[in-house]
């Protein structure tokens, strides 16, 4: 600044210069000035007044002062001298009470009154402070100003256990710093992703997984309940879950509030920020306002880069040429070292949009642009961020990619390169000894020459050369070299689970168990996905390929499950349910026959049937009195039918040797305890059984996924079997000699399908794919196989054998059972 | 300008990648999406196709995929994607301060639509 010191001994509010009265000594009120200044520095006598004891420092960098990283003296941006050489005059430590619009003057804390021509109100936020019990206590802090700082410092210094509450930007810079002065620190997040304003579930997954090596513990979906005291300081945190984190300090970082009180006891315009056109004239033309405190054409700011823009609009109005502000586009980075991450624009997708995704596991890197009528709008960069610039740059100036589309996600150092822009002309430029597939060491060479051996397709190349076949993250260069080598000749390989991935459900869950794959968006990490979050098909075969191969660790993801198996019922035509309870091997009683009824009576349902399966399913219940029935039927001993899921349906009996003349085995009895061995187990597709008393086979054994026919001298075991549209027979799978022979092929050959089928492939077609003998080699050829097999199910089982209707009727997830609310229209209400 | 708006509640009733419902009397269910990228969206709940419960479907993306038969169904525009053909109503929806709003004429709006047609 260049302005005379003369300007410094004015008279304030005398003389021919107009009084500019700033409040707010912060980073745009100070801006506005600023840029005012470096327009007209004559112009006005300037005064501001600071809530806070101290000249304008750059908010930002209180997250490295935090860690440790700078020191307060380094992130002053305007010194004592600077107010004064520019005849500023700061009035700080002193907040302004009161604005008078009528005499145009502002009254401070301290009783002074200062009159003003023109009035700039820029007082920031303030943090928001969510109202549980205790939120008051000495040693909850909030992260705003340099005195939360200190008493930050003085808790680090003692050490101990910090919570943050909040799981944003703010909350975990604040994370960082705390634990870098070696304070044990716990995140508290209430979404199950940090950061979800900027980062999707995939990006959000590795950020989390980043904070956890470096020794933090993030809890997403925790629901703070309140803090708890010890001797009247805080001394933890409770969750609404019942879990209690010790706490010498609580961070509060759940988000900021504009700070608008003062501007609407003055009575001006003020949503939920303070009113401002594009000159950020407030509704009172005297009176302008700028910073986080404003609202622009709707939208209210919490980042410093739109304010810049807002203090050029300003000082060109104030000093009479007028330009105006039309708003920002924003990005965002996190202040965490080592941690490079960049968001920016729209990643909602949706219409006409288009994801691009690149996902590289060994390097720890994900990428994804969307692009949508030709446009960039919007990106979101985890592990390398140096094309941040550049796209957040295309994205501003909405610029048309259509040209550089395909070379897009590879970066601006690619997509820039002219004839490489296409990127099958940049592999073909590769040499030959290039290496094309990291994992396995196969050059590009030994690509193509097996390519040009007759492997036509992605799969075949990777069976023959083994490229692309670990982790998956040269699959696109090794279609390209594809392209390149046979050009349209190229064949699809095996089905992949779904258009999300190249990889076949064999590859996905052999992968899983190799590489201890145990979250959904670990896999679609690790294994390329092409999609931000998968689609319908995918999340729910992913979802129970992990549940199979973690039993007792994966935690069940219900938003991957279809409706049935998320509401623990079968939805009907009309949107209702209807509700099977489980009647052990087809047997009930008057208990369960009377609890039936009244349900039926009590919950108007419609209509009752017989099911094939040998139990009673009680149609059009509603979705609001699903646990209410479930409680009424628990209560009478019964428990879920699992007639909606892919898992054991029912085990259909004959009556047997207890009654038949021709019964040659209690095949009621096996069929209870079959039943009670396999209930709420979770399968690739529905799985029946039945066990017949005789080969009469009332009980249709031979249509089953598991049949069993009882013989005199034992039981045969037939598999495969099938009803509906295509009626598949069984196969004989073997024939054993006593019950609990028959109970252990059950339960080995259950488990044996569980673990090799795809999602959605019932036993019939499995057969028919992997071959009778391979079941057979899978069950026999190890004679160890049944047993371990059998254990691997009952294992798992240990943790599938939960009455689900239990846990709702009990108020679990209750929210998916109840309306929101109900809208009322007056002419409606009686 | 709020009146317009009518507030349904904060946004952590719903959970990302879930969907609840907002019955109106005399006109026609609502519901109210939250997707994994944090967006909301509201629809009448009834597909194009045939009726189904959209709010009952997987959410992916901004996507919907229908309970009853698959159909896959744009949050942000009702309308069927892929082949199918077909458009559900949508309710413009705003977030403010961690609490959800709709606008009020496109809630009455399907009231009046029904009410008329009966
Ligand atoms: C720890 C932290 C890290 C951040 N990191 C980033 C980042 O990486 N990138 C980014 O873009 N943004 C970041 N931000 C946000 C950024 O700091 C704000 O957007 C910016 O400071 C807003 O400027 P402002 O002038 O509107 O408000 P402030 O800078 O808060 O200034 C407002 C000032 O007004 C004073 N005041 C309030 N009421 C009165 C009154 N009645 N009388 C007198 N004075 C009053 C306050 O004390 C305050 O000093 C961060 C914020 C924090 C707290
Ligand atoms: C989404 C579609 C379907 C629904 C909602 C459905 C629902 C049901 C229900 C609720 C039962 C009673 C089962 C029980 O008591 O546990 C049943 C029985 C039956 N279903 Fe389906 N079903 C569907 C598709 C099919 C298909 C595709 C087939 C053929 C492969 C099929 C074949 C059968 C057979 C054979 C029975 C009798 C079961 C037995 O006797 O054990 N169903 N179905
Ligand atoms: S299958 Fe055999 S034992 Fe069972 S009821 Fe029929 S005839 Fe009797
Ligand atoms: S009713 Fe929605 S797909 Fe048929």
């Amino acid at each position: 600044m260049n302005a005379p010191m003369t300007f410094g001994n004015d008279n304030p509010g005398s003389g021919t210069r107009e009084r500019l009265v700033v409040i707010g000594n912060g980073m745009a009120g100070c801006r506005a000035v600023e840029e005012i200044l470096a327009r007209d520095p004559g112009r006005y006598s300037i005064a501001i007044f600071g809530a806070e004891p101290r000249v304008n420092y750059n908010r930002i960098m209180l997250s490295p002062v935090l860690a440790g990283e700078k020191a307060f003296d380094d992130i002053v941006i305007n010194t004592a001298e600077w107010y004064e050489e520019n005849g500023i005059e700061l009035i700080s430590g002193d907040p302004v009470d009161q604005i008078d619009r009528a005499t145009q003057t502002v009254i401070a804390r301290s009783g002074r009154v200062e009159p003003y021509d023109r009035l700039l109100i820029a007082t920031g936020s303030d943090p928001f402070i969510i109202p549980v019990p205790g939120s008051k206590l000495p040693g909850v802090v909030t992260f705003r100003d340099l005195d939360d700082v200190d008493k930050m410092l003085a808790a680090a210094d003692k050490g101990g256990n910090a919570v943050v509450i909040g799981g944003g930007l703010l909350g975990l810079e604040a994370a960082h710093g705390l634990n870098l002065r070696g304070m044990a620190v716990t995140v508290i997040h209430l979404m199950p992703t940090l950061m979800e304003r900027q980062l999707d579930e995939a990006a959000g997954y590795l950020l989390k997984t980043e904070l956890e090596s470096r020794g933090q513990v993030i809890l997403t979906g925790a629901d703070t309940a309140e803090i708890v005291e010890k001797d009247g300081h805080v001394a933890g945190v409770k969750l609404k879950d019942g879990r209690e984190i010790p706490a010498d300090i609580v961070v509060m970082a759940v988000g900021i509030r504009p700070a608008t009180a003062l501007a609407k006891a003055a009575g001006l315009e003020v949503e939920r920020g303070i009113m401002v056109d594009d000159h950020m004239i407030t509704s009172d033309p005297a009176i302008m306002a700028v910073g986080e405190c404003v609202q622009h054409r709707g939208t209210c700011y919490g980042l410093v880069a739109p304010l810049w823009d807002m203090c050029r609009a300003l000082a060109d109005h104030a000093t009479d040429s007028p330009s105006g502000y039309e708003g920002s586009v924003t990005s965002t980075k996190l202040k965490v070292s080592g941690i490079d991450l960049f968001s920016a624009g729209d990643f909602s997708g949706g219409d006409g949009a288009e994801d691009i995704v690149m996902r590289d596991a060994a390097r720890g890197i994900y990428k994804r642009v969307i692009v949508k009528d030709d446009k960039l709008v919007g990106a979101v960069l985890y592990g390398d961020t140096a094309d941040g610039s550049w796209y957040f740059d295309l994205l501003k100036k909405g610029e048309d990619v259509s040209d550089i589309r395909d070379a897009l996600i590879f970066g601006q150092a690619f997509a820039s390169g002219g004839a490489l822009a296409d990127p099958n002309a940049a592999v073909a430029a590769l040499s030959d000894d290039a290496e094309i597939c990291g994992c396995n060491g196969v050059s590009k060479g030994t690509v193509v020459k097996t390519i040009q051996g007759g492997a036509c397709s992605l799969d075949a190349v990777r069976s023959q050369c083994k490229a692309s076949a670990s982790c998956g993250s040269c699959t696109g260069l090794v279609e390209s070299l594809l392209k390149i080598t046979l050009g349209d000749d190229i064949q699809s390989g095996p089905k992949t689970v779904c258009k999300c991935t190249s990889f076949s459900h064999d590859d996905v869950r052999r992968l899983i168990l190799e590489k201890e794959l145990k979250a959904i968006p670990q896999v679609m990490q690790e294994l390329h996905w092409t999609t931000p979050d998968g689609c319908s098909s995918c999340r729910p075969a992913l979802n129970y390929y992990l549940l199979c191969a973690w039993p007792g660790e994966y935690v069940d993801d219900q938003k991957s499950r279809f409706v049935n198996e998320r509401m623990h019922a079968n939805i009907q035509k009309d949107g209702t349910y209807s509700v099977v309870p489980r009647m052990w091997g087809g047997l009930t009683n008057p208990k369960e026959l009377r609890a039936i009824a009244d349900v039926v009576e009590k919950y108007n349902a419609p209509m009752v049937k017989v099911t094939g399966g040998q139990r009673l399913d009680i149609f059009g219940i509603k979705k609001e009195d699903l646990p209410a029935v479930w409680a009424d039927l628990n209560a009478a001993g019964m428990v879920s039918g699992h007639a909606y899921g892919k898992s054991l349906r029912t085990v259909k009996t004959c009556v047997g040797s207890e009654w038949c003349r021709f019964g040659t085995q209690d095949s009621t009895g096996l069929g209870v305890k079959l039943e009670q061995m396999t209930w709420g187990s979770w399968m690739p597709h529905k799985f029946k059984i039945a066990v017949s008393g005789c080969p009469r086979n009332c009980a249709e054994a031979t249509i089953k996924d598991f049949g069993v026919v009882c013989v005199d001298s034992g039981y045969e075991l037939h598999v495969g079997g099938n009803g509906g549209i295509k009626v598949r027979a069984t196969d004989l799978l073997c024939k054993v000699a006593t019950e609990q022979e028959a109970m252990d092929v059950c339960a080995a050959f259950t488990q044996l399908y569980r673990e090799q089928a795809w999602y959605l492939e019932r036993t019939a077609p499995w057969i028919e794919r992997v071959g009778l003998d391979h079941v057979k080699q899978g069950l026999f050829d190890d004679p160890e196989a049944v047993a371990k097999l059998a254990a691997r199910f009952r294992y798992s089982q240990q943790f599938m054998q939960d009455d689900p209707w239990a846990k709702r009727a009990a108020g679990e997830d209750a929210e998916l059972h109840q309306h929101l609310a109900e809208v009322r229209p007056l002419e409606f209400a009686q | 300008m709020i009146g317009d708006w009518l507030d349904i509640g904060p946004t952590d009733q719903i959970a990302p990648g879930n969907a609840r419902t907002l019955p109106v009397r005399g006109g026609e269910e609502i519901a109210v999406f939250h997707t994994m990228d944090n967006q909301f969206y509201a629809l009448v709940n009834k597909c194009p196709h045939k009726q189904g419960p959209l709010s009952q479907g997987i959410v992916h993306g901004n996507v919907v995929t229908c309970p009853l038969h698959n159909w896959n169904i744009s949050l942000k525009t009702g309308e069927a994607l892929g082949d199918d053909e077909g458009c559900v109503p949508t309710i413009p929806l705003k977030v403010d301060a961690g609490r959800i709003y709709l606008l009020r004429e496109a809630v009455v709006a399907k009231r009046a639509a029904v009410a008329k047609a009966a």
